[in-house]
């Protein structure tokens, strides 16, 4: 059977260029680099040229780069690395686990948490995030674009809030690196979170910008690494890897976007246009050109995962919990879906090998199977 | 698939028949809730655990048969966990696995393969099931395996859903299907049974009503009552009907010369009425909401054998037609006949049909 992977907010395949960089980085570079001889010192020059290559594509100062073991780790990492030295934290109801849950973890910890809601459009208003700073406020959280939604938030605007308070500004990035350019300068965003997997490099490695003069403490302890602020030996083919992956997707990021875009529109328009009954989750406008949330009322969107992987097509309706059942969405529910309508939601995400005639298979597959469901719960 | 051996086995054996299949499991409850009742170390050998999922997981992936986790825990909740609650509170015993099969297992999980483009479900429940040309009717018979004979919580399964039903198991005996899991290298071929009320961990039952109210918020009325005798002598007090059950002998905390046993509950005047063994016996009961399986209904007085538990031992009993209920005359008085309880009807190996016990 042919398989399509319509799944890329998920994870990405790794491209081949990245793939390469990584064996042979495995295979050669394999001194630490916290070493004084040449090995250690090979290790140490690898790891420089990729920290600056993955800081360029976020306009970024290499020294402002903190490399993690993944994007949660990143999130931990500035949410409690910069939380727990302040009296009250804003974040939003959209976020993703790794912040949600670390601003849960401050919380036990004795900080007030403020979780800014959003309207239908899965954006957030910066008025509301003014009206939730107090004098205490000491860190400001706000994804870049929602990995559900792709809804983009209005970060320079919040950051100018920000600042004007003497409020540092964090952004999850993970679900826009790659997808949409991304300049901490012109955010004015103080820590930014990015992920190699969803840009087509491999798991397990991230980073966090943080902008120099910001006032963070470590969240794990162990050695000098990365400026004392993240210990443990660095996985330097990985890194080399996502430096790779970082330099592909700065050469890409133009015409892969309006490439992407315009495949997302083909789905969408063939869908809304032939289905009834079913719409866009969240704003039309304001998202990451790959990302495509929609509803058809009436059918069960965990069953159309299920009946659409059968056949070849990998999709999602939303988080996945960790026993591998999907639980309803967080994201939905913000954004004021029914508990039906979000059950009867799925998310495309398109990527780099992703072609119109994918498109056009899946939205076939899609109209059969709202079809078939919607069938099957007139009977049921 | 639970991640047992039963379900693994009959996975593993339809594979063998060269069958198309799916392998799932219905996430039914969330083992994070009610951490107070959970044992230390985490919470295996319960429904839904993650260790099951992962052992049920590992053999779909022996087996090569594509594999999903499906959540059915806000159904499960609704149809099965409140129920159970709201019967006890209201004085009665429930059966939650038969509510699991009328709602969840042969309903939302029938409607679920639909959605797949699946034709048929097939679990490892131990029961038969034949279509009998002469009635045009599909008909469920007791296991094989007597001692693992299952047909007692399934007695609400309709026409419809016994059509699209497998029960591969239900000519093996336990001990077989356990050999069979072994010789094609399942994971999980010496996996201890599953225990009786999967969400209930040792089968504290009272406990967890407890835990689940406290976490609803609801208070339930008032829980303290007293122990009487059916002529009206009180023996002593008791801390909520729903901590006793038709037939039960211990945590009474009263000593008398002879053994005492529930009799009944009253939630209205929050009594429990004890008694000797004698005054349990009971000739007749009603079974209300019937269902039908092997026969279309019942117009004249029918034999039959009735089991009004599920380790009961079947009980010759004529069903005499009462409107929308039926009526058992057991030929024999039979002990702790227990309202909320099924009353299921045999002919031999044949499930006529089945009701609750009012």
């Amino acid at each position: 059977m042919q398989r399509f992977y319509f799944d890329h907010n998920a994870t990405t395949p790794l491209a081949p260029e990245v793939l390469e960089t990584m064996v042979s980085c495995l295979g050669q570079v394999y001194g630490n680099a916290s070493s004084i001889h040449h090995f250690g010192q090979g290790a140490k020059q690898r790891l420089e040229t990729e920290r600056r290559q993955v800081a360029s594509l976020i306009h970024a100062n290499p020294a402002e780069l903190i490399f993690t073991g993944g994007g949660t780790e990143a999130d931990n990492l500035a949410v409690l690395g910069v939380g727990r030295g302040a009296r009250h934290v804003i974040t939003t109801a959209i976020e993703h686990p790794a912040v949600l849950m670390a601003a849960m973890q401050l919380e036990r910890e004795g900080v007030a948490v403020t979780r800014v809601r959003v309207g239908s459009s899965g954006i957030v208003n910066p008025d509301d995030v003014r009206r939730a700073l107090r004098p205490e406020t000491g860190l400001i959280s706000v994804m870049h674009a929602n990995n559900e939604l792709g809804a983009i938030q209005p970060l320079a605007e919040i950051a100018r809030i920000a600042h004007e308070a003497g409020v540092p500004l964090h952004a999850d990035g993970v679900q826009a690196l790659g997808k949409i350019a991304v300049d901490v300068d012109a955010l004015g965003v103080d820590l930014y979170t990015m992920s190699a997997h969803k840009i087509y490099g491999p798991k397990g490695v991230g980073a966090l910008y943080v902008r120099k003069g910001t006032k963070l403490t470590p969240i794990l302890f162990g050695g000098h690494h990365e400026r004392d602020r993240r210990p443990g030996t660095e996985n330097v083919p990985a890194i080399a890897a996502f430096g790779t992956a970082a330099a592909l997707a700065g050469e890409s990021l133009a015409a892969d976007g309006q490439r992407i875009g315009d495949l997302r529109d083909r789905l969408e328009n063939t869908l809304l246009e032939r289905i009834p009954a079913s719409g866009i989750n969240g704003s039309r406008w304001n998202r990451v050109p790959n990302t495509s949330n929609l509803y058809f009322d009436g059918i069960d969107g965990e069953a159309m995962v299920i009946a659409l992987d059968l056949r070849g097509f990998a999709v999602s309706t939303g988080a996945a919990c960790s026993s591998g059942a999907i639980a309803p969405s967080h994201v939905l529910v913000a954004v004021g879906l029914s508990d039906d309508r979000a059950r009867a939601s799925m998310r495309f995400s398109l990527g780099r090998s992703t072609t119109a005639e994918q498109v056009d298979a899946l939205a076939d597959a899609v109209l059969a199977s709202v079809a078939h469901l919607r069938r099957i719960s007139v009977h049921a | 698939m639970s991640g047992g051996v039963d379900s693994s086995t009959v996975a593993a054996l339809l594979v063998r028949q060269g069958r198309s299949i799916v392998g799932m499991t219905m996430q039914l409850w969330n083992q994070r809730r009610l951490p107070e009742l959970a044992p230390e170390g985490g919470a295996t050998g319960r429904c839904c655990s993650l260790d099951d999922v992962y052992d049920a997981r590992h053999v779909a992936e022996q087996i090569g048969i594509p594999y999903y986790v499906v959540n059915f825990e806000r159904q499960f909740e609704e149809q099965v966990v409140k129920p159970f609650v709201d019967e006890y509170l209201a004085g009665r015993t429930p059966i939650p696995c038969t509510l699991c099969n009328n709602y969840i297992k042969f309903d939302r999980f029938l409607e679920m393969a639909d959605s797949v483009g699946a034709h048929y479900i097939a679990t490892g429940h131990y029961a038969r099931i034949r279509h009998n040309e002469a009635h045009g009717r599909y008909q469920l018979l007791r296991a094989v395996d007597d001692s693992k004979d299952q047909t007692y919580f399934l007695f609400g399964l309709t026409q419809q859903q016994l059509a699209r039903t497998l029960f591969p198991l239900g000519e093996l005996t336990k001990p077989a299907v356990r050999d069979l899991a072994r010789s094609m290298d399942l994971a999980v071929a010496s996996k201890g049974d599953s225990q009786e009320i999967c969400f209930v961990p040792n089968g504290d039952y009272a406990a967890f009503m407890n835990a689940y109210l406290k976490e609803t918020g609801v208070t339930p009325e008032e829980t303290h009552g007293e122990i009487v005798t059916s002529d009206g002598r009180r023996l002593g007090e008791h801390g909520g009907v729903h901590r006793f059950t038709v037939g039960q002998r211990k945590g009474l905390g009263i000593s008398a010369p002879e053994p005492l046993y529930v009799i009944a509950t009253d939630p209205a005047s929050q009594r429990v009425i004890v008694g000797g063994n004698d005054e349990l016996l009971r000739e007749r009961c009603f079974a209300g909401q019937v269902n039908w399986i092997s026969i279309g209904g019942i117009d004249r007085p029918t034999r039959a054998q009735v089991k009004i538990r599920n380790k009961h031992a079947a009980a010759p009993a004529t069903l005499l037609p009462a409107g929308d209920r039926v009526e058992v005359v057991f030929d024999q008085a039979q002990r702790a006949v227990t309202p909320g309880q099924g009353a299921v009807f045999y002919d031999g190996d044949v499930v006529l049909g089945g009701g609750w016990i009012d």
